[in-house]
């Protein structure tokens, strides 16, 4: 059991790439708050109940502004925070103001409309990887490239460039130094600052070609606000979704009953990516810094403290999710907090929704004697304080 | 229409997610600016067992169901 005085240390590292770690074992057991001991040794409130994580998700005397004196941080990496990110890192009325901008492009019609070119960018991928195989590195042949060719498509960012981006991306991202990441910022910020000023001269047809256009009247208010929308759509808007691509590969080949359901009937597609999602809650630590005492299920939290909230125990709330460790595709999972709530909702939520499908769907229709070419246990995934996903997905067929 | 069955979203609170319009497609859509929108003839949501759970996959809070639309 947790108690105040012996808080479990948050985040740890997963033993299993699909199941939070054994000591967050005890958090389900005092739902809907911890306590928990962040790497720098402070201590923050957790969030594990389901209901409770819908309230202060939508409660805006919550801070995501992690300029702020007193932000949680939950690793080295980001221990240092000059700039604040757009989007995910401003509050309203800012955030509302900047998300207004980018919002049109990621509607239920827009994203329906991007389909036929999602799957020709699957199916071309899946050519090549086949073409060369078996076996195959599933995250480099096909985990990686296909959401960030779409990213690249939906922004106007060319795809020649990925290297360079992607690999800034897991800089950012993963460090492993504060120094290192804050490097990889400033080497997008700059690199995505001169396709901007090339954009001004030389219009293109994406959205940042777009956001280019509309400024000042009605897109962002200056250059660094446009650069630093650009930034977090390009880094988020591909490396979430290849987590989500080769974490869920491998976990639906290590439950091959699953798969089978799956395959015999795609209908349950959307909701077995919904159900995805919730098990495998690749961004854990939401975190916010409390602005004004709130009350909350019996406690106080304080102006000043730090709250983090931990989306693999909260989509394991067993009061919304009985047998919640159980991939189930006939549950209606779709209230997991994988995406997020209140303002700051993933906003390419629905993009991930559709590639989600697209991918998981061809690659075991057009593959399906798909397998692990090394031992599940051996395969390397990511360390609990970033993004989970898979290091590498070595497979045959 | 009557007032007492008529559903609301307000429009300063959301953020165009699109979650009703994924969850009861029948009632919800999203305008050009990805705002929630109600279908023509569907203010009162038309019986649609969803209305309720698009209202509650709502992550603002947007929607209200009046306690007549059942």
């Amino acid at each position: 059991m947790t108690d105040t005085n012996h808080p479990v240390a948050y985040p740890q590292d997963r033993t299993c790439p699909y199941h939070p770690p054994a000591a967050y074992d005890a958090l389900r057991a005092t739902r809907p708050l911890a306590r928990v001991t962040l790497y720098d040794g402070r201590t923050a409130w957790l969030v594990t109940g389901h209901e409770t994580a819908r309230r202060l998700l939508a409660d805006q005397r919550l801070s995501t502004d992690r300029t702020r004196d007193g932000f949680p941080v939950t690793t080295a990496r980001f221990a240092v925070r000059s700039r604040r990110t757009a989007l995910l890192g401003v509050d309203d009325p800012e955030h509302r103001a900047q998300r207004k901008t980018v919002q049109p492009e990621f509607t239920l019609k827009r994203i329906a409309a991007l389909r036929p070119r999602i799957q020709r960018i699957v199916d071309e991928r899946l050519d090549a990887m086949i073409a060369q195989g078996p076996p195959a590195e599933l995250v480099n042949a096909f985990a990686l490239p296909v959401p960030s060719m779409v990213i690249c498509a939906l922004l106007g960012v060319p795809y020649d460039d990925h290297d360079f981006f992607e690999a800034q991306s897991r800089r950012l991202l993963r460090g492993p130094t504060a120094a290192e990441s804050q490097d990889a910022r400033d080497r997008l910020e700059a690199y995505l600052g001169e396709l901007i000023d090339r954009k001004r001269r030389e219009p293109g047809t994406g959205l940042l070609d777009d956001l280019v256009r509309r400024q000042p009247d009605d897109g962002p208010a200056d250059r660094g606000e446009l650069v630093a929308l650009a930034v977090i759509l390009l880094v988020a808007g591909h490396e979430t979704t290849a987590n989500m691509i080769s974490l869920g590969t491998y976990t639906l080949l290590q439950h091959p009953e699953r798969l089978a359901e799956l395959r015999a009937d795609p209908s349950l597609l959307p909701g077995a990516v919904e159900e995805l999602m919730r098990v495998l809650s690749i961004a854990d630590g939401l975190l916010r810094l409390a602005t004004e005492d709130i009350e909350v299920a019996g406690q106080t939290i304080r102006a000043g403290d730090g709250v983090v909230f931990s989306t693999s125990v909260i989509n394991r709330d067993e009061t919304l999710y009985p047998e919640p460790d159980t991939l189930d595709w006939h549950r209606p999972a779709r209230h997991h907090v994988a995406f997020g709530f209140g303002i700051h909702q993933c906003l390419g939520q629905n993009l991930a929704r559709a590639e989600l499908e697209i991918a998981l769907h061809t690659l075991f229709e057009r593959l399906p004697t798909l397998r692990l070419a090394a031992p599940a246990e051996e395969i390397p995934f990511k360390p609990g304080d970033t993004i989970q996903g898979m290091l590498e997905l070595p497979v045959a067929w | 229409m009557h007032s007492d069955t008529r559903i609301t979203i307000d429009k300063d609170l959301c953020i165009g997610a699109g979650q009703c319009a994924l969850t009861a497609p029948e009632v919800f859509t999203q305008d050009d600016e990805g705002y929630s929108t109600l279908l023509p003839g569907r203010e009162d949501g038309g019986g649609s067992p969803l209305v309720r759970e698009a209202a509650r996959a709502c992550p603002v809070g947007a929607i209200t169901v009046p306690e007549a639309v059942r």
